[in-house]
């Protein structure tokens, strides 16, 4: 049993203690590095809290078994890397649609393809939030130590059970296969799902825009449903209005409630004329480089999503009144760039590393130095 | 007459709406019909049943029209999403409806290891021989030369025998009737929900618009060929009855015993 203390553990299984702390209940997984480790702790941790792990048969299978559970009532998880997050798309869109709240942690390893199976990366960052087909929005934590592989995973759950969306834990090679010490509180915040009593309640919302969930086996007759349906479930694929309010509420419940959902660290921004931004395992060089900077006096200042998605746009736009130039630190070369240059378009400094490795903080330092 | 009141009161019952969305003459309705009149003769509480669908003509039988909680996935996935609800809630009777395309093509590895694993659902695997919702393409089913919309020259592949299949991969009960014989078939489904664990029944059925304009039959003469033609002393594909009923350890169980083992 995980109880309150310190431990020495890797990102993986720090995740994993965080999901049994948040009241996960069942896993479903399929092997993969660099994710296998959270599979095989939740594996010894579930039976130990009467919760149930399943090995399936492919991811695909995975995120359909922990869909089909969440219905069922239990807060449900699974874990996988780059191949097989690619493989869960279609079914991360089928929980958007039908707002099922699901976690998937995704510890990135460099790809395209098969890549680099045990070298970190952050190039699924669009993927999360785009990965699967048509429009809808969900969320994407980005986790930078054991220590928040634990936090952001009870934070996972709770947003997922708030806002009825399939949460993406967006890890790394880097960050899940570190050892760190954790310190598991006593106790943690744990939030649940507006729970529907009656068939009524879950064909109806208030301006949160988030109906109430009904769980199989309570008698309600629900009627759940990927294709475009009327809030009361029933399929109807012919009526534009049906598709357009539900697209549209889809998307909305998460942009008119980003406000609750975006999260980020920030430090020394206030009379910055430069700006650190990175997330994930890059934002740890790029703290130390910024550090440095500062001490030699250059008005820098470092900011870190914890949220990729929704991304906190009103505070950097906010920033970009005065920062002159952006630092933009991350193992891809597409990444978060799109994003950080609509917001800043004509004063990014990308400093992309797709070597497998993580940037060092002389690296960052360098390339910063190049470019003031 | 009291089989007039009957069927008015399952329909009531069980029924969001009618008519159905099915065209005249397909199967469909007639193994919604016998689902219902299952559940009914076996008087099991509306609340202790989920069903699950994929895609696929098949997906619509109990989505949206059974008066139970229904899971209507993507395609392929049904059995994947239902091992998730029954692993939640092992009290739940689950069954998933779902054709020949939906589990035999692209779902075929999530039926093999849910009859591995045996766990305890009950697939109605709807065979019509193609994939009807999306116009008549050749399936898994399709027997070899059958004329399709993707094979207009005659099927040049063969088709497979998936009761036999799913004998093979260990589920603990598997029948196949065909919409001739619903009384069976009704039988069959009582019983195959009654089994621990993982139970399977392929209904041959007929599509009237896809199969019966390249065969140049109607579903009556579809309904004939059934009759004359499906055996329970027949080879291969014309074989009906049941070819599995044995009764081994179910999944869920096993997990229940695994978890009282490990807090022990």
């Amino acid at each position: 049993m995980i109880g309150p203390g310190k431990y020495f553990v890797e990102g993986d299984v720090a995740a994993a203690y965080g999901a049994i702390m948040a009241g996960c209940r069942f896993f479903a997984g399929y092997p993969i590095t660099p994710a296998s480790e959270i599979t095989q702790a939740m594996a010894e941790l579930l039976p130990k809290y009467g919760g149930k792990f399943l090995q399936m048969e492919d991811e695909i299978a995975s995120i359909s078994a922990i869909i089909g559970a969440s219905w069922a009532g239990i807060k449900s998880m699974t874990a996988t890397s780059g191949p097989g997050f690619s493989l869960m798309q279609e079914n991360i869109g089928y929980a958007a649609m039908t707002e099922t709240p699901i976690v998937i942690i995704d510890v990135q390893r460099a790809g395209p393809a098969i890549g680099q199976a045990t070298r970190p990366a952050q190039g699924d960052v669009m993927q999360s939030r785009f990965g699967s087909h048509g429009d809808y929005e969900n969320i994407v934590l980005s986790p930078n130590s054991v220590q928040e592989m634990f936090d952001l995973a009870v934070k996972s759950f709770n947003l997922a059970e708030r806002f009825r969306v399939p949460v993406i834990l967006l890890s790394d090679a880097e960050v899940g296969h570190m050892m760190e010490r954790l310190n598991v509180p006593e106790k943690v915040e744990i939030l649940e799902r507006k729970r529907a009593v009656t068939f009524e309640e879950t064909t109806k919302w208030g301006e949160d825009l988030i109906p109430p969930m009904g769980r199989f086996g309570d008698g309600l007759e629900l009627i759940v449903t990927g294709s475009t349906h009327k809030p009361d479930g029933t399929r109807d694929t012919g009526e534009p209005d049906v598709q357009d309010q539900l697209v549209r509420r889809l998307i909305n419940k998460i942009e008119k409630n980003r406000n609750l959902i975006e999260d980020w660290e920030e430090i020394d921004s206030e009379d910055a004329d430069y700006l650190i931004v990175s997330y994930g395992a890059s934002s740890r060089p790029s703290k130390g480089a910024f550090m440095k900077l500062r001490e030699r006096g250059l008005k820098i200042g470092y900011f870190r999503p914890r949220v990729l998605w929704p991304a906190p746009e009103k505070r950097l736009y906010e920033l970009s009144e005065r920062v002159k130039k952006v630092f933009l630190t991350e193992m891809s070369l597409r990444g978060y760039r799109m994003e950080i240059e609509k917001i800043f378009p004509k004063s990014v400094i990308h400093i992309p590393k797709v070597n497998g490795k993580v940037h060092s903080v002389k690296e960052v330092l360098s390339s910063i130095e190049v470019s003031i | 007459m009291s089989g007039i009141i009957t069927t008015e009161y399952i329909r009531e019952k069980y029924l969001r709406r009618l008519p159905t969305a099915f065209c005249p003459g397909c199967g469909d309705g007639q193994i919604l019909g016998a689902l219902i009149r299952a559940i009914e003769q076996l008087n099991i509480p509306k609340n202790e049943i989920v069903t699950v669908s994929g895609i696929g003509c098949s997906a619509w039988i109990p989505s949206p029209y059974l008066r139970i909680d229904s899971l209507h996935t993507t395609h392929g996935r049904p059995i994947a999403f239902a091992t998730g609800v029954k692993a939640a809630n092992p009290k739940l009777k689950v069954i998933v409806v779902t054709g020949d395309g939906d589990a035999v093509g692209i779902g075929g590895n999530h039926l093999l290891h849910a009859a591995r694993t045996n766990i305890g659902l009950t697939v109605i695997m709807v065979n019509n021989a193609v994939y009807a919702m999306t116009g008549g393409q050749v399936a898994p089913t399709t027997p070899h030369e059958a004329k399709t919309s993707t094979t207009p020259y005659g099927n040049p592949a063969f088709n497979l025998n998936v009761s036999e299949v799913v004998a093979a991969a260990g589920a603990s009960y598997v029948a196949r009737w065909t919409t001739w014989h619903i009384n069976r078939l009704i039988e069959s489904i009582k019983k195959a929900m009654n089994k621990k664990g993982f139970s399977f029944i392929e209904v041959i059925s007929q599509c009237p618009t896809y199969g019966g304009r390249l065969l140049n039959m109607d579903h009556i003469e579809m309904l004939h060929y059934f009759r004359d033609n499906f055996r329970e002393n027949a080879d291969g594909m014309f074989r009906i009855g049941e070819f599995v009923d044995v009764e081994k350890p179910e999944l869920t169980d096993e997990l229940e015993k695994l978890i009282m083992k490990v807090k022990s």
